[in-house]
C-alpha cells in the first residue's frame, strides 16, 4: 500500500501544478478582454467553421479493435508479474492465446480494415 | 495503525471525488465534458481499490474503464454530427424518474447489504501479491477458461468489423 505514495505525490504535484500556475497567471495579468483578443489563435489566420466537427466515422473501428487488445493486455499483465515463477508450459500458453487473437487481427487485415483510404 | 488512519482519510477523499465527478456527469450541459468528468470519476473508483489492496482490479479499472471504454464514449461523441448544435438537447425530461430509479436502487443495496456481513469482509486484508496470485492461478488451474477468453475476444472482434463494416456498404 505504502508504495502508492509516490503516485499520490505524483497526483497531487500534477494537480498543485497547473492550480499555482494558473493561479499566479490570473493574478499577475491584466484583465481587458475584446473581441479580437477572444478569438481562437490560429497563426494570425481567420478561423474557418467551427472547432466542434465531426470526425470520420472510419476511427471507430480502430478504437473497437484498441478496446479487444486492451482487454487482452489485462489478461497478460498477471501473467507478466508472475512470470519469473512460472515454466516453459506458461510461456506456450500465452503464445497460444496470443496467435488465437492475431488470427481476430489477421481477419481485421484481410477485410481491409486497417487499410486508409 | 497510523497507515489505516491515512487509508481512512484518502478514501473519503476518494468518494468525494467519486460522488461530485459523478454528479457533474449527469447534470453538464456538454457531452464532451460529461465524458471526461465518468474518466475522473472511473478513476477515483479505481484509487478506492487500491485503498482496499484490490491492485489488479484497480489496474483493470484504469486499463479497460478509464482507457477504452471512455476512448469508445469519446470517439462516439466526436463522430456524432451536429454535436455542438446549440438546437439539439443533451439531456431527456425523465430527470426526476432516473432520480427516483437511483434512489430506489441505492436503497435497495443498502436494505440487502445491512441485512448480510458481506461488507465486513473488505476489513480482512488481501494477500499482498494478489496480481502474482491471479497470474499463477490463470497459468495453472484456470489455463481452459484463459484460452476460452482469447476465441471470445477474436468472436467479439470480429462481430465488431462485420457490424462496422455493414453500416459503411
Amino acid at each position: 500500500m505504502s508504495e502508492y505514495l509516490a503516485v499520490l505525490l505524483f497526483a497531487v504535484a500534477g494537480i498543485g501544478i497547473v492550480l499555482i500556475t494558473f493561479g499566479i497567471s490570473r493574478l499577475l495579468r491584466p484583465h481587458n478582454p475584446y473581441p479580437e483578443k477572444n478569438v481562437t489563435y490560429e497563426c494570425a489566420e481567420e478561423t474557418v467553421g467551427p472547432s466542434w466537427i465531426q470526425f470520420n466515422n472510419r476511427f471507430y473501428i480502430f478504437a473497437l479493435i484498441f478496446v479487444i487488445f486492451d482487454v487482452e493486455a489485462i489478461f497478460l499483465f498477471p501473467w507478466a508479474v508472475a512470470f519469473g515463477q512460472l515454466g516453459l508450459f506458461a510461456l506456450v500458453e500465452v503464445t497460444l492465446f496470443l496467435m488465437i487473437l492475431f488470427f481476430g487481427l489477421f481477419y481485421a487485415w484481410k477485410k481491409g480494415v486497417l487499410k486508409w483510404v | 495503525m497510523a497507515e489505516h488512519a491515512s487509508v481512512g482519510i484518502m478514501f473519503w477523499i476518494l468518494a468525494i471525488v467519486v460522488v461530485v465527478s459523478g454528479f457533474l456527469v449527469v447534470s453538464l450541459r456538454n457531452i464532451f465534458h460529461c465524458a471526461l468528468f465518468l474518466m475522473l470519476c472511473l478513476t477515483a473508483v479505481a484509487g478506492i481499490f487500491i485503498t482496499l489492496d484490490a491492485e489488479f482490479l484497480a489496474v483493470a479499472q484504469v486499463l479497460i474503464y478509464v482507457g477504452a471504454v471512455s476512448v469508445l464514449m469519446i470517439f462516439a461523441i466526436m463522430l456524432t454530427r451536429d454535436l455542438a448544435d446549440k438546437q439539439i438537447p443533451q439531456t431527456n425530461k425523465h430527470a426526476m424518474l432516473a432520480f427516483l430509479g437511483c434512489t430506489a436502487f441505492v436503497l435497495g443495496i443498502i436494505l440487502v447489504l445491512s441485512g448480510t456481513d458481506m461488507w465486513r469482509w473488505a476489513k480482512t486484508p488481501l494477500p499482498v501479491e494478489n496480481v502474482m496470485t491471479i497470474g499463477k492461478l490463470l497459468m495453472t488451474k484456470y489455463v481452459l477458461p484463459f484460452e476460452v477468453i482469447s476465441i471470445l475476444l477474436v468472436a467479439a472482434m470480429i462481430g465488431a468489423i462485420v457490424l462496422a463494416r455493414k453500416e459503411k456498404a
